[in-house]
C-alpha cells in the first residue's frame, strides 16, 4: 500500500509541477475510522495529504460532473468504468483528464466490521492481508479477505480499464466467480415472497438519498425525487413511496452502473441497495452482452437500437 | 417489475399503431381480463396515515 502512495504523491506532483492538471483528485484519511474521503489537491502540501488503503471505496468519478478545469484523478477499477460512463455520456472530456489507475486490492466493508463490534471502532489499521480493529478495551485481527465489501469480493475488473498514468502492476483479475448468486435467488422466489423481500430489505430507509449521492451516475441537476411540480413519486416514508424511489433509482443506473459499491457503502442504515441494480446489471449482460463503462467505442444498449433487441415482452 | 414482486400479467407492453383499431381493442380487452383475474392490487395501497 505505502509503494502504491508514494506513486500517487510523486505522480501527483509531477503533474501538477508540469501544469498538466490543474488539480488531482485523490483520498485523504478521513476523520473517523474506515472513511478516507476525497480531497482535491492543487499544491505539493495538498498532495501530502493523499493516502491509499482499503477505505477508498468512495466513486471519485462522482466528483468530475461537467468540470471545466484539467485535472489528474485517482481510479480503481470500477472508478475507471464509471470515468468511460461519464465521456461517453458528455459530462466530462476526455482530453481534460489525466487518469492515474490504481490496480485494486479490493476495499473493506466499514458496515460488516462495525457490525461486529458492540462498542464504537476508534481506529482501523492495515497490515498486508490484516485488518487490525482497536477501540476501547478491545483489539482484534481480522483477515481481509473476509470482510471485503460485497461487490469487490465478486469484482472481475479490478484494474482500471483506461488509464494514462498507473501506480502499480496490474493484480490479478479473479475468475470463476459466481456475481449474480443474491439476484437468482431472488428470482426464484414467487411474487409475494419477492415484495416482502424487498420491504424487508428497505424497511430502514430513511430516505436520505445519500446512495444517490455517492452515485456518480447521479447527476442530473434535479432529481425526480426532489422535483414538486410534477412530483413524480411521494415524500414520505410510507413503504409504497420508499420502493419507488428505489425501484426509479435503479431503473436510472440501468446499462450504467459499474456495481462499484459507493451508494452501498454510503447509506447510514447499511441497506443493500445493490440487489436492485444488480438485477438490471446482470439483465444488460444476459440480454445485451453489456458491462458498462468498458469502452468508449461502443454506445450503451439503452440508447442504441438493433434490429436483434430482445422484444419478446411486447405483445 | 416482476423482480420486486409484481405479478406476472399486471403489467404489459404492447406496440400498436394508430391505424391498428382492432389490434388496440383486442389487446385492451385481453389485459384488462388479465389484470382483473389477478384482482385488486393492494400492494400499492399506501398503509401510513395521510398527515394534512
Ligand atoms: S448505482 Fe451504486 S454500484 Fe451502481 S454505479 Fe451507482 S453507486 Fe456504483
Ligand atoms: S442511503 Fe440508505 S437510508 Fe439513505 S435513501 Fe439510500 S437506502 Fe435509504
Amino acid at each position: 500500500m505505502s509503494a502504491y502512495i508514494d506513486k500517487i504523491k510523486e505522480i501527483s506532483n509531477r503533474l501538477l509541477k508540469e501544469s498538466k492538471v490543474d488539480m488531482v483528485i485523490g483520498f485523504r484519511k478521513g476523520t473517523v475510522p474506515m472513511m478516507n474521503e476525497p480531497c482535491f489537491a492543487k499544491t505539493p502540501q495538498d498532495v501530502d495529504n493523499f493516502v491509499w488503503d482499503s477505505n477508498c471505496g468512495i466513486n471519485l468519478a462522482n466528483y468530475l460532473t461537467n468540470r471545466e478545469e484539467k485535472i489528474g484523478i485517482i481510479a480503481k477499477g470500477c472508478d475507471s468504468r464509471n470515468i468511460v460512463t461519464h465521456i461517453i455520456e458528455n459530462k466530462i472530456k476526455r482530453d481534460r483528464l489525466v487518469i492515474i489507475g490504481v490496480p485494486c486490492k479490493a476495499m473493506i466493508d466499514r458496515h460488516k466490521i462495525e457490525t461486529m463490534f458492540e462498542t464504537e471502532i476508534q481506529d482501523v489499521i492495515e497490515a498486508d492481508d490484516k485488518i487490525i480493529v482497536k477501540g476501547d478495551g478491545f483489539e482484534k485481527t481480522l483477515n481481509k479477505s473476509d470482510v471485503l465489501q460485497e461487490n469487490c469480493a465478486i469484482c472481475i475488473h479490478r484494474n482500471p480499464v483506461k488509464h494514462d498514468e498507473v501506480v502499480g502492476d496490474p493484480v490479478e483479475e479473479q475468475k470463476d466467480v459466481d456475481r449474480y448468486e443474491d439476484v437468482r435467488k431472488i428470482e426464484a422466489m414467487p411474487p409475494e415472497e419477492k415484495w416482502r423481500y424487498f420491504d424487508d430489505l428497505i424497511s430502514a430507509c430513511i430516505r436520505c438519498y445519500a446512495c444517490r449521492n455517492a452515485c456518480p451516475l447521479c447527476y442530473c441537476h434535479t432529481c425526480f425525487v426532489d422535483e414538486s411540480r410534477p412530483q413524480w413519486v411521494g415524500k414520505s416514508q410510507d413503504p409504497i413511496d420508499t420502493r419507488t424511489f428505489h425501484f426509479l433509482r435503479a431503473y436510472h443506473c440501468s446499462g450504467r452502473c459499474t456495481d462499484c459499491g459507493a451508494c452501498e457503502r454510503a447509506c447510514p442504515m447499511g441497506i443493500k441497495v445493490r440487489r436492485f441494480t444488480k438485477k438490471l446489471e446482470k439483465d444488460c449482460l444476459d440480454l445485451f452482452g453489456w458491462e458498462a463503462g468498458m469502452t468508449l467505442e461502443e454506445r450503451p444498449p439503452l440508447d442504441t437500437y438493433r434490429s436483434d433487441d430482445p422484444d419478446e415482452f411486447i405483445k | 417489475m416482476e423482480y420486486m414482486g409484481i405479478e406476472p400479467g399486471r403489467l404489459h407492453f404492447s406496440w400498436i399503431s394508430s391505424a391498428e383499431s382492432t389490434k388496440f381493442v383486442d389487446v385492451v380487452n385481453k389485459v384488462t381480463a388479465a389484470v382483473k383475474a389477478l384482482g385488486p392490487n393492494n400492494n400499492y395501497l399506501k398503509t401510513m396515515a395521510k398527515v394534512a
